[in-house]
């Protein structure tokens, strides 16, 4: 079989997974519906490597395939086609999404294992995979958007999964929202290429896109920007970045599939897979490096002071997707997806030990109320160990060979971008900071009572059920989270997921070491050798000169936070105390839900009012109780006439056939 | 026979029937009278047929009979059902449907 082929069975099994789940989730025996949804999952995975190996096959300069089934829509010399586009791009991409996924629906199956809508739950996840898979396989920028808004709708889903929350129903329509603005950029951006270019289909795209476009002409800097409207929406980015951080609220295998599989790598994704048009649009492509840098800075600085332990995860996949934002601004494609990559495995890897340990507390996300849990879980710790050195790029983790890869190409490309590099590796000591504080602050000392009642019970503590933000009594019916509560070392199911995904996270990096494999930049050469920038490329030297200053860096931050938490127990009341402001504005979140509300909420809300106020009242009532009027009035006129006196219709009847027959005998004479 | 005696019998007939209905106010009687206009009507039908030597007029006569009688049916059941509900059996009452 072809590479197509697989590429549409990698669709094929999430869709009918999805499909068979939500028609017979009300009477499936729950351990079949976690299997289905499992199964799907794996299948696609097996059908993402089929296609690796089909397409690695072929020869290198016809290694993209392009198929449809279907004509979509073909309009006076509009074509779409239902169509593939399959490529080493979306390949990696394909395999990154399934394989992190299969792990996360394993984790899933015995995470979820008491929740009500446990079926239910797989059938969403399972559309999840079909729409991030639909987005990445799409082979024009229509399918595109179909799978891009499809991914929208499916994490609207999932965060409100627990939909009688209210904090959960509110985070799920913040989330549709503020990707609806971007599916709006999206939508735009192709309707400018169809109007300049005459095609939506990725092939013909980027072959007449550098013969129509002369570079930094305002129409494709125009396409461009309007491309990352959606990337920055659907990726989390400055100003967009909000709804991230609130879709928390979903369960815990939700936001490690939204950060590390699904969703927020899809704007990444996009700007690679458009680099024809950002290369010769460098100022769009300076304008999504530069809000990374930005993203990566702010949301870094976020996660130093959030106390709720998925947030603080949250707010480190904004600031990391904000490497990956400037590796693919600044055209270092393959090193970006690398950071991808790897990114995927670490920040699964740590949403799912925060889980477990989420789990073990009851539900409680505070880390000021944790403790101790280096005694009472030591899988999960040893896993949120390795899953926060990866991110922190301690030496030798698959972190640390990405994200230097990303600094080292800034600062080659020279000019600007040196200083771009140098905020990454501010970045970069950030991230070090807030990775070693979880370990710090939860993992460490005397056992919180939590933790405690789990080392001498050997059962999790099971708390009354609340919401943790609002602290409301809930029940644990359909539609909250379930009673029992699983942890890593007791479900065999998380921990098969979370044991592959740390050996992932510590030894991916060996995919793309320096001087001895480039894997994955050797992968992906065929879908980036267009770029103008594809020669840039460090020596040796530079390269491991890199890795030993991003090395140090985390080691520097470890020592830090060691010293801070560890040491002078004192100190961090004390620093906050010092920088009483600053520590106000990181904690509030630079006040961007603040902006927002007060920049486009509140305008809008007093236009919907002042709609409601005079145009319903006065333009719309009357033009409707105006027509209603004139048919009242008119009506009243003629009303007279129905007397009900049989006799009277009976007599009008006779005279009007009579004039009828006169008329006609008049005319006939 | 010339045609015209039948014609004049004809609308005599259709004519009183139609005062019939115009001043009585039984419903019994209106439907009486509504019958004797169907026979007017039926009456010239024959006529032109006769004179015509064409059977169509004839079918068409037998046709209307069978409406007379399904009409007289319905009229007839309301008479009934106005008797039922005690109801006074005077057209001129019976004017709820005014607008």
């Amino acid at each position: 079989m072809t590479a197509a082929t697989w590429g549409w069975l990698v669709l094929l099994f999430p869709l009918s997974g999805s499909i068979f789940l939500g028609l017979t989730f009300r009477v499936l025996p729950k351990k079949i519906g976690g299997l289905v949804g499992v199964g799907a999952i794996v299948a696609a995975f097996a059908c993402g490597i089929a296609a690796l190996i089909s397409l690695q096959g072929e020869p290198e300069e016809s290694r993209h395939v392009a198929s449809s089934i279907w004509e979509y829509a073909s309009v006076g010399g509009f074509q779409i086609d239902l169509g593939i586009y399959v490529d080493p791009l979306s390949v990696f991409m394909i395999l990154v999404v399934t394989g992190v996924s299969s792990l996360i629906h394993i984790y899933s199956f015995s995470y979820m294992q008491s929740d009500a809508g446990y079926t239910r739950f797989f059938s969403y996840l399972n559309f999840f995979v079909f729409s991030m898979l639909l987005l990445v396989l799409a082979g024009n920028y229509v399918l595109l958007i179909v799978g891009w808004a499809f991914v929208g709708f499916a994490s609207y889903a999932l965060v409100s999964f627990w939909y009688r929350r209210e904090t959960a129903t509110k985070a799920g329509m913040k989330a549709f929202v503020i990707n609806v603005v971007g599916d709006i950029g999206l939508v735009l951006a192709a309707i400018l290429i169809f109007r300049e270019l005459g095609v939506v289909d990725y092939a013909s795209v980027f072959e007449k896109a550098p013969e129509v476009f002369s570079t930094n002409q305002w129409e494709v800097v125009a396409i461009c920007l309007l491309l990352l409207l959606g990337a920055f929406a659907k990726s989390a980015q400055m100003p967009f970045h909000t709804w991230l951080a609130d879709a928390m609220e979903g369960p815990t295998p939700v936001s490690a599939l939204i950060h590390a599989a699904t969703m927020v790598t899809a704007g990444v994704y996009l700007i690679a897979r458009s680099y024809t048009l950002f290369e010769l649009a460098p100022t769009a492509a300076d304008i999504a490096a530069w809000v990374g840098l930005a993203t990566l800075l702010i949301a870094g600085t976020v996660a130093i002071v959030v106390t709720d332990l998925k947030r603080i995860i949250a707010y480190s996949t904004m600031s990391q997707i904000g490497y990956m934002f400037v590796a693919v601004g600044i055209a270092g494609y393959a090193e970006g997806m690398f950071h991808m990559m790897t990114h995927a495995f670490f920040k699964a890897l740590l949403f799912m030990s925060a889980g477990s340990i989420i789990s073990a507390m009851a539900n409680m996300q505070d880390i000021d109320k944790m403790k101790g849990f280096w005694k009472a879980m030591p899988f999960t710790a040893v896993m949120l160990i390795i899953g926060a050195f990866a991110l922190a790029a301690f030496p030798g983790t698959s972190g640390w060979f990405s994200k230097d890869e990303i600094i080292n190409f800034a600062s080659l490309r020279g000019g600007m971008y040196s200083w771009m590099a140098a905020g990454m590796l501010v970045g970069a000591f950030l991230t070090a900071i807030y990775s070693y504080r979880i370990l710090f602050r939860i993992l460490p000392g005397k056992p919180c009572p939590e933790a405690q009642h789990l080392i001498d019970t050997g059962h999790v503590v099971h708390g009354d059920p609340v919401n943790p933000h609002t602290l409301e009594p809930e029940d644990t019916d359909v539609g909250y989270p379930g009673e029992h509560h699983h942890i890593a070392e007791q479900a065999p199911g998380m921990k098969i997921g979370m044991s592959v995904l740390g050996f992932l996270a510590l030894f991916a990096g060996a995919l793309q070491i320096p001087g001895v494999t480039e894997a994955v930049a050797n992968f992906l050469e065929p879908t980036f050798e267009n770029s103008a920038f594809a020669g840039v490329l460090p020596t040796e030297a530079e390269a491991l000169y890199g890795l030993t200053k991003g090395g140090l860096i985390s080691i520097a931050g470890l020592v830090l936070v060691w010293f801070i938490y560890m040491k002078r127990p004192d100190l961090p009341a004390k620093l906050i105390k010092t920088f009483r402001p600053l520590y106000t504005l990181f904690v509030n979140k630079w006040y961007g839900d603040e902006l927002i509300e007060f920049l486009v909420v509140k305008p809008v809300k007093g236009f919907g009012q002042f709609c409601n106020r005079v145009v319903e009242r006065f333009a719309i009532n009357g033009l409707t109780t105006g027509t209603a009027g004139i048919v009242r009035s008119a009506g009243g006129a003629v009303r007279d006439l129905q007397t009900g006196m049989l006799r009277g219709y009976a007599v009008l009847m006779l005279f009007g056939i009579v004039a009828i027959v006169l008329y006609f005998l008049i005319r006939s004479i | 026979m010339a045609i015209e005696w039948y014609l004049v019998l004809s609308a005599l007939l259709f004519s009183i029937g139609f005062i019939g209905v115009l001043v009585r106010r039984n419903p019994v009687v209106i439907l009486l009278c509504l019958e004797l206009m169907l026979g007017a009507g039926a009456l010239a039908m024959l006529a032109f047929s006769r004179m015509l030597g064409d059977q169509d007029g004839q079918v068409m006569v037998l046709i209307v009979l069978v409406v007379a009688a399904c009409e007289v049916v319905v009229g007839l059941g309301l008479v009934v059902a106005m008797f039922r509900r005690r109801l006074p059996l005077d057209v001129d009452d019976m004017k709820e449907l005014k607008g």
